[in-house]
């Protein structure tokens, strides 16, 4: 354990504690003990920025389970930092915010805060591992803990709901995920991320890779809600406020992101990743904010805002890979795309947390977050007026706030795809630049109904749940502070340029760096008049015409019918995933034993006969097959007919009679085949059992009591029939072709000579093999017991009821 | 209605006791003829039940005070100790020891430890057999 291990798994210790502290001291709100963990951990790990330059790493190693080559190793470079600072500085943010929101009295705050360093916790344990398992088992506690956050008010449906979603959707993903590590892993034999990069080129040929490559994306694609895994976000946003802006814009979905920028340098070489990642980006992008726009909640806005900008972010890494194959680090231009995915994930981090803050606080202050009842808070809550302005401004990409910067980079980057010959993009390139520019529209006109539906036009007062006022100072704190950053790097871009975004684009493409040389990355407000200029002033005035008219073409929106939206196909595939396994569970499990015996002699016989018949099994010899005399015929004629009249009789009695027949009669073949032994045993115990069997025909209920005889079925008799055939065939087979001799001789030699007996049968029973007989006679014993304690409590227990 | 057994029961008085005897026989010849502890168990039980046939069940109760069950303990308890004797002196679970020795009365005469066994064996067997018939006959 270093120092680095005790940073990641800090919060989760503190959570261990969080109950305690709840507890002990009552009349501090829980969140300032809370407060200072991730205050610390960002300040650790602000000061290693300066390492991280020129691609330092910082690695250490914890064994866990060397045998098996899992072991914590807490692997820090650029991008890895990069994430580790917005988890602890937003997590103090948020922390902060969730400190005046989150009421001490009625909330309970020891469980949310114990949540929510669960969550700390393991999305560092994510970003920080180098390890593969270690890293899925961080993920899957995300998984986790997002699940309970998003569930913390447990008494509404809703919550369990989205809860729900979220679970099945992240787990399925993760369960996914860990599928492509492990293939990873049989193709490279290491769990190690490092490892598994220095060796990507010799694996990219293996018939495995795409399936791992794949997998991996589907981890990511769910967890990074793209499409069509985005439904359970939007859910998700009955979480507090607090949540959302952490888990639900800044961190967790951007889990999603990070796999695939460390996963860039094993897999970005191929075309189905370059194609998966950036084409289901720029869907995603185009669908979120296409879905965003007809939304009425403030908070619903947001999260589709989220899904959108996260395909944003994802058709840019996926645009980056193709800057691997022009190997040369001068004018790459496709290496513009990574850093604007860099940068764009840092802006919208900063203006989407502010989004969410500034939407809690409306919610808090007003009692709603329809945005048919807000309106006119602009005079009543200035302050929060003036951060909704900057992130949405911001979010919509104008100058001078830093979503300016970074969506001109995106339009730049998807422009440059048309110059791309790689991947039959002559063909179908053109359709990203056209794509990413509706979508900028989009985004554009949502911006703009957050703000102004909610803060301008007429004041309705009485529409409001409660009397607004603004907002207490403790819970602008964070809000300002991230909107202040929001306007600072758009102002000073280059203040992040190369302490943060150059050692993280780097570590997202390795392999284009050579030694010494150093990747300069250099933004300015003013770049000229690019094509990407231009589609910015298009998108403004198109945004503002269609934000203007945005009644008369709502109605679009009503053209997909319900049926095939995802959420329907979601609850219904739910629904009928439930239904049809039930249905299909009640057609096998019909609780009747003669179906089940059916079915056990059926797989009997399929499994002996399929095995007869391939391993070629069936042999008949007959050369040590002894002479049939004529006692053995007329007693085994006796048999047959025996067991023809149990079938055919009509009556109980006959058959009962028919039974102890047959076993007279094998009494009589052990007389013949000179097993005295058998014989004596034989007769008693059918004269018992014969007993017995007359004992429960004698108390038969007078009702059922119809003697008809045993009704035909036709699948009885084939069922009974092929049963005894294959077991016919096995024993003529098993005799056939004896491979050793018995042991009996053994015995026979010695029965007198070391156990001093005479009769081998007795010998063998009490003395050769008298461990069996011991349980035997414990069988037995048990039996009595068993009929005794059936018979008395049956009794007694009658009495009690 | 009052029937007279008189037959019934005094032949069962002579022949519950010839059935004894020869099932005593059968299971102490196991050895070295046909029988053994199994059949010799049977044979005892089914001349009990003679005597449950030709009296009733509290008579043959009063006339032979004997717990079945517990019969069926000791039973257990025989076979088992008999493994266990062989522990003691050194040689694995249920190594039977025999030796031929010159008794008063009986004069050259083997004894086996697999007898031990068998009277396991046997006990267990009738102890089992009359609690079946036992508890099956007492219930309504």
């Amino acid at each position: 354990m270093s120092v680095l291990h005790l940073v990641i798994v800090a919060p989760l210790l503190l959570a261990f504690l969080v109950p305690f502290l709840h507890k002990r001291f009552q009349s501090f709100h829980t969140g300032w003990f809370v407060l200072l963990l991730p205050a610390a951990l960002f300040i650790y790990f602000f000061q290693l920025i300066p390492a991280m330059k020129n691609q330092g790493t910082i690695q250490e190693t914890a064994n866990w389970i060397p045998s098996l080559g899992i072991n914590f190793t807490a692997y820090v470079d650029g991008l890895g930092l990069l994430f580790a600072l917005l988890i602890t500085g937003i997590g103090s943010l948020v922390v902060l915010y969730s400190i005046f929101y989150l009421s001490k009295e009625k909330e309970n705050l020891g469980t949310f805060y114990v949540y929510l360093l669960m969550f700390m916790g393991a999305m560092l344990g994510v970003v920080l591992s180098d390890n593969l398992i270690v890293l899925y088992a961080f993920w899957e506690l995300t998984s986790f803990s997002s699940f309970l956050l998003i569930g913390f008010w447990f008494e509404r449906e809703r919550s369990r709901y989205g809860a729900q979603k979220s679970m099945l959707i992240t787990v399925f993903g993760g369960l996914a995920m860990l599928g492509g590590f492990l293939l990873l892993h049989v193709m490279t034999g290491s769990f190690s991320v490092r490892e598994i990069i220095s060796m990507a080129s010799e694996i990219s040929s293996e018939p495995l890779f795409i399936a791992a490559l794949v997998l991996v994306l589907l981890g990511a694609f769910t967890k990074s809600a793209q499409f069509p895994f985005h439904i359970w976000l939007p859910d998700a946003m009955e979480a507090p406020t607090p949540v959302s802006a952490y888990l639900h814009s800044a961190t967790m979905v951007k889990a999603g992101i990070y796999m695939v920028a460390r996963m860039s340098p094993i897999f970005a070489e191929q075309g189905t990743w370059f194609w998966l990642v950036s084409g289901i980006g720029i869907l995603t992008l185009l669908w979120g904010s296409f879905n965003a726009v007809k939304q009425t909640d403030l908070k619903a806005i947001l999260a589709f805002s989220t899904v959108s900008q996260l395909g944003l972010i994802m058709s840019l890494l996926g645009v980056g890979s193709a800057a691997l194959h022009f190997k040369e680090l001068d004018n790459n231009i496709y290496m513009a795309a990574v850093v604007a995915a860099v940068f764009h994930l840092i802006n919208h981090a900063t203006f989407k947390g502010s989004l969410f803050m500034v939407a809690g606080i409306v919610d808090h202050e007003t009692g709603t977050r329809d945005i048919r009842r807000l309106g006119g808070l602009m005079q009543v809550m200035p302050i929060t007026f003036t951060i909704a302005l900057i992130g949405s401004f911001s979010m919509a990409g104008l100058p001078p706030f830093n979503g300016f910067l970074s969506k001109e980079m995106f339009l730049e980057s998807m422009v440059y795809l048309l110059s791309l010959n790689i991947f039959q993009m002559n063909t179908w390139g053109v359709l990203f630049p056209v794509l990413a520019w509706i979508a900028s529209v989009f985004t554009f006109i949502y911006s703009m109904i957050l703000i102004f539906k909610t803060f301008a036009g007429k004041y309705k007062p009485k529409k409001l749940p409660q009397k607004p006022h603004e907002a207490p100072i403790g819970m602008l704190i964070s809000p300002i502070i991230l909107a202040t950053l929001v306007i600072g790097f758009g102002l000073f871009p280059n203040v992040l340029s190369n302490s943060i975004i150059e050692p993280a684009a780097a570590s997202i493409m390795p392999g284009l760096i050579d030694a010494g040389q150093a990747f300069d990355v250099h933004f300015s407000l003013w770049h000229g008049f690019s094509p990407a200029l231009f589609m910015t002033i298009g998108v403004v005035l198109i945004g503002i015409l269609l934000y203007i008219t945005l009644p008369k073409w709502k109605k679009i929106y009503e053209i997909l019918p319900k049926q095939f939206t995802l959420n329907h196909m979601y609850n219904s595939g739910l629904i009928r995933t439930e239904t049809g396994s039930n249905k299909a569970t009640n057609l096998y499990m019909t609780g009747s034993i003669r179906t089940y015996m059916i079915y056990i002699f059926v797989g009997l016989i399929g499994i002996l006969g399929f095995s007869i018949f391939t391993k070629d099994a069936f042999a008949i010899d007959t050369s040590n097959v002894a002479s049939i005399g004529l006692y053995e015929i007329v007693l085994a004629l006796i048999i047959v007919v025996a067991s023809l009249t149990i079938l055919m009789a009509k009556s109980r009695l006959t058959s009962i009679v028919a039974l102890g027949a047959i076993g007279y009669t094998v009494a009589l073949f052990f007389v013949l085949f000179r097993a005295p032994d058998l014989v004596l045993t034989q007769l008693v115990i059918e004269t018992v059992s014969v007993a017995l069997f007359l004992l429960c025909f004698y108390h038969l209920p007078k009702m059922s009591r119809k003697e008809e005889r045993i009704k035909f079925k036709l699948t009885n008799a084939v069922v009974a029939a092929g049963v005894g055939i294959v077991v016919t065939l096995i024993a003529l087979s098993a005799y056939s072709t004896k491979i050793f001799d018995s042991i009996a001789q053994y015995y026979i030699e010695n029965t007198a000579e070391k156990a001093g007996g005479g009769n081998m049968v007795n010998v063998i029973l009490v003395d050769f093999r008298g461990f069996d007989t011991m349980f035997e006679i414990a069988v037995l014993g048990i039996a009595a017991l068993g009929i005794y304690g059936m018979v008395r409590l049956r009794l007694s227990g009658r009495k009690t009821e | 209605m009052n029937t007279n057994d008189l037959i019934l029961q005094t032949v069962t008085k002579i022949v519950s006791f010839i059935i004894l005897l020869f099932s005593l026989h059968i299971f102490f010849a196991g050895h070295y003829n046909p029988g053994g502890g199994f059949v010799g168990g049977l044979l005892t039980s089914g001349a009990i039940v003679l005597l449950l046939l030709a009296y009733d069940i509290k008579t043959v109760a009063n006339s032979l005070p004997v717990d079945y069950r517990i019969m069926i303990a000791v039973g257990l308890l025989f076979a088992i100790g008999t493994g266990v004797g062989a522990l003691i002196f050194d040689v694995p679970f249920l190594t039977h020891a025999f030796g031929y020795f010159t008794l008063p009365l009986l004069g050259k005469t083997s004894l086996h430890t697999a007898v031990l066994f068998d009277i396991g064996v046997y006990l267990v067997v009738v102890g089992a057999t009359m609690t079946i018939i036992q508890t099956i006959g007492e219930s309504e």
